[in-house]
């Protein structure tokens, strides 16, 4: 252990003592949680700070109903479907995208939006649908081959717009009120393109702070200490220890290209329900590249697995060995919930890097 | 299994087809036709000037429908590994440096000599005759290394399957003497025992992500594909009580330590700081998303010694030039229920557990 991480330990421990009660803090992105136990930081922390998982694993937020869309339109006669990984297995009503693959259906796994538009070059007899999935993050790229597909004029192109934004979905969970949260580990991929502005409303409505920080273990460690002082000092700043790579304004290039492309929609998040203005839509001039408007397509409803408590687990509500399926019925091989599934879920973490209870044996 | 071996494949590289020399033998083709796996003069032009002509020796000169192996009364080892990586050429190797490398090592951690290879290649339609004299320049460049001969081969040509890159894929089978007074298995680990690694970690997955993804890292990471046959025989040689040894390929070095806790039934301590990865290796996981303990290596070797024997074998791999960054990065316990455990850089503690499938990069 170097040095500095021993120092952010006791600091850590010295404020938690003087802040007596318990705090609770939320790491909003998958990234930092699955940092925290691949890290074995959770294991560190003092007896009543308590980290809870947010809704940032762009795999685990997504509602159902644009699952089942996604496998209702690979069904399709003639349709490439272009997915990245991550959204294979996750089960919608009717199986997953990986199940459907293996019958044959035309599903591709690509690891950028640029490949979705290179298949539906490639496939001109074909339709490619872009299954467009992630935050801030990945959105500006979606912007992107929107744009080049318009200019090129590749009309064999359209998207599933899943895309959410981070900011409306915090807000929302401290309107709900479920669970006392005494602040925000905000993420650094989604501020370098939002930048540290963005949470100032966080902040100063609600009085809670947010520190962004990176995913290096020191880095956790300094944001986590920074939160701590600032929930026992009372205040509630946006702050930054990320300062290499995020700045206050964030990547303005890159929100341009969104604003062109697209407009907020309200959209439907997993157990969150529908947030207003948490999601994104195609603007009227590039609607033509909606992939549910392109097939006279709805979306449905969501009928999650009974079991199934991922939705209590991305708002805080509950930890995923509270689920009554965690690590019996659903496991990262059988998963029936997307936080089983995605590498940067919660309940996949908290499988692969926690101790088996006493009496499960093995490794599992 | 002793006495002389006969290798036996069906359809050999003369397939029962009279290989007619004519004088228009120069290059007609620059691409792999379906033609050149029809078992006719396209075929045996192919044979004679691509594959033979690299490979050339004493063995595969008489084009017999299998090699005559002179044996002692040795143990004969045999082993059998498929290669199917994409991209066929990554930074660091290609997938016919791994076709020898892997099949190598499979026989060298089972103690054994290798002795003599098979390749069976697959080729797709419109492979370009470039690229598949290239790989075949790094099996034996390959083969050369690790002082093993391709003594039979078998080549099938299939249709083109999609639009994309034109595939290659490689069997190698192999052969080995075993040494005398040889003894590796996992039934030997007892707690106490200690737990070494021949160097860096992770490189060859990363490097094959890194093309795949079209990521670009500012140092240039390479896979670690390599014949460690003369490492082990060097360890071995020495009488060092080398209880278990395993290469760890796909699954990582995770893999491997999951191996010893559920066939050992034992557990398994690591130290995080004492494992050898690159600064480069370390971001370029963390980016991705992955856990360095579970990316592939094709160089990498987990031995498990006697306590005693632990600084003989450290520097027993130190003084080859495949150990050179070798460490000891763990040891085996009898703590129940059998786990393994990483101490973390950060100080903390956390389970470490084999892949469930293969790790995706992230979305976000």
């Amino acid at each position: 252990m170097s040095d500095r991480i021993a120092t952010l330990r006791e600091a850590l421990s010295e404020l938690c003592g003087r802040g007596g009660r318990r705090i609770q803090l939320m790491e909003v992105c998958g990234t930092h949680t699955v940092s925290i136990f691949r890290s074995g930081i959770r294991a560190l922390l003092p007896e009543n700070l308590r980290l809870v998982s947010g809704p940032g694993c762009p795999v685990c937020v997504t509602a159902q109903r644009h699952i089942d869309a996604a496998i209702e339109l690979a069904t399709q006669p003639g349709v490439i479907l272009a997915t990245y990984g991550d959204m294979m297995r996750v089960p919608g009503r009717s199986g997953s995208l990986e199940k459907l693959r293996g019958t044959g259906a035309a599903i591709h796994v690509i690891n950028s939006a640029e490949k979705a538009l290179e298949l539906a070059r490639a496939n001109p007899d074909r339709a490619v649908v872009f299954l467009g999935v992630g935050f801030e993050t990945t959105a500006p790229a979606t912007a992107a081959v929107v744009l080049r597909a318009a200019e090129e004029g590749i009309e064999n192109f359209t998207v599933l717009m899943c895309h959410k934004l981070v900011i409306p979905a915090m807000q929302a969970l401290l309107e709900a009120g479920d669970v006392p949260l005494d602040g925000f580990l905000a993420p650094g991929h989604v501020s370098v393109i939002i930048g540290t502005a963005a949470y100032e409303p966080v902040a100063r409505e609600y009085g809670r702070p947010v520190v962004v920080a990176g995913f290096e273990p020191q880095q956790v460690l300094t944001a986590l200490v920074a939160l701590v002082k600032q929930v026992v000092e009372q205040q509630a700043a946006v702050e930054n220890v990320y300062t290499a790579v995020v700045s206050a304004a964030g990547n303005t290039v890159a929100r341009e290209l969104m604003d062109r492309v697209f407009v907020p929609e309200d959209t439907a998040w997993r157990e969150l329900g529908v947030i207003p203005a948490s999601g994104l839509a195609l603007r009227s001039e590039h609607r033509r590249f909606d992939a549910l408007r392109r097939f006279g397509l709805e979306l449905g409803n969501d009928a999650d697995h009974p079991l199934c408590q991922c939705g209590e687990v991305i708002t805080g509500k509950a930890e995923p060995s509270e689920c009554p399926a965690f690590g019996d019925e659903c496991t990262p091989l059988n998963p029936i919930g997307p936080c089983m599934v995605s590498s940067e879920g919660t309940c996949a973490a908290w499988f692969k890097y926690n101790r088996p209870a006493v009496g499960t044996g093995g490794t599992r | 299994m002793r006495g002389v071996v006969q290798v036996q494949p069906t359809g050999g590289w003369n397939g029962g087809h009279t290989v007619t020399v004519t004088s228009a033998a120069k290059r007609t083709h620059d691409r792999i036709v379906v033609a050149h796996g029809g078992g006719g003069e396209l075929m045996g032009r192919l044979i004679r000037d691509h594959l033979l002509e690299p490979l050339r020796n004493e063995t595969l000169a008489g084009l017999t429908d299998g090699a005559v192996l002179p044996w002692s009364s040795d143990d004969v080892v045999f082993t059998t590994d498929s290669y199917v990586v994409t991209p066929i050429e990554f930074p660091g190797g290609d997938i016919g440096r791994i076709a020898v490398a892997g099949t190598v090592n499979d026989l060298c951690v089972m103690g054994a000599e290798p002795v003599a290879l098979s390749l069976g290649l697959i080729l797709e339609e419109g492979l370009a005759l470039e690229t598949l004299d290239r790989v075949m320049g790094s099996i034996r460049a390959t083969a050369d290394e690790a002082g093993v001969q391709v003594v039979t081969g078998d080549t099938k040509v299939i249709e083109r399957r999609s639009d994309g890159e034109s595939g290659l894929f490689i069997n190698t089978a192999g052969v080995g003497r075993r040494l005398p007074n040889t003894r590796l298995g996992l039934e030997r680990v007892a707690a106490g025992d200690v737990v070494l690694i021949n160097g860096r970690i992770a490189e060859h997955g990363l490097a094959v992500m890194s093309v795949r993804e079209g990521i670009e890292f500012d140092t240039k990471l390479g896979s670690d594909a390599a014949p460690l046959n003369g490492l082990v025989r060097t360890i071995l040689d020495s009488g060092v009580n080398v209880k278990f040894m395993r290469d760890a390929t796909r699954g990582g070095i995770a893999g491997v330590f999951a191996d010893v806790a559920e066939t050992a039934g034992l557990s398994v301590e690591v130290d995080e700081q004492a494992i050898p990865l690159s600064t480069t290796a370390r971001h370029a996981a963390e980016m991705l998303g992955l856990d360095p303990l579970t990316i592939a290596n094709e160089g990498k070797l987990v031995l498990v010694v006697a306590a005693e024997d632990a600084d003989r074998a450290l520097g027993l791999c130190r003084s080859h030039v495949l150990g050179k960054e070798a460490a000891i990065i763990g040891r085996v316990t009898d703590a129940q229920p059998a786990l393994v455990e990483l101490l973390t850089t950060a100080g903390g503690k956390r389970v470490v557990q084999r892949p469930y499938g293969e790790d995706l990069p992230r979305i976000c």
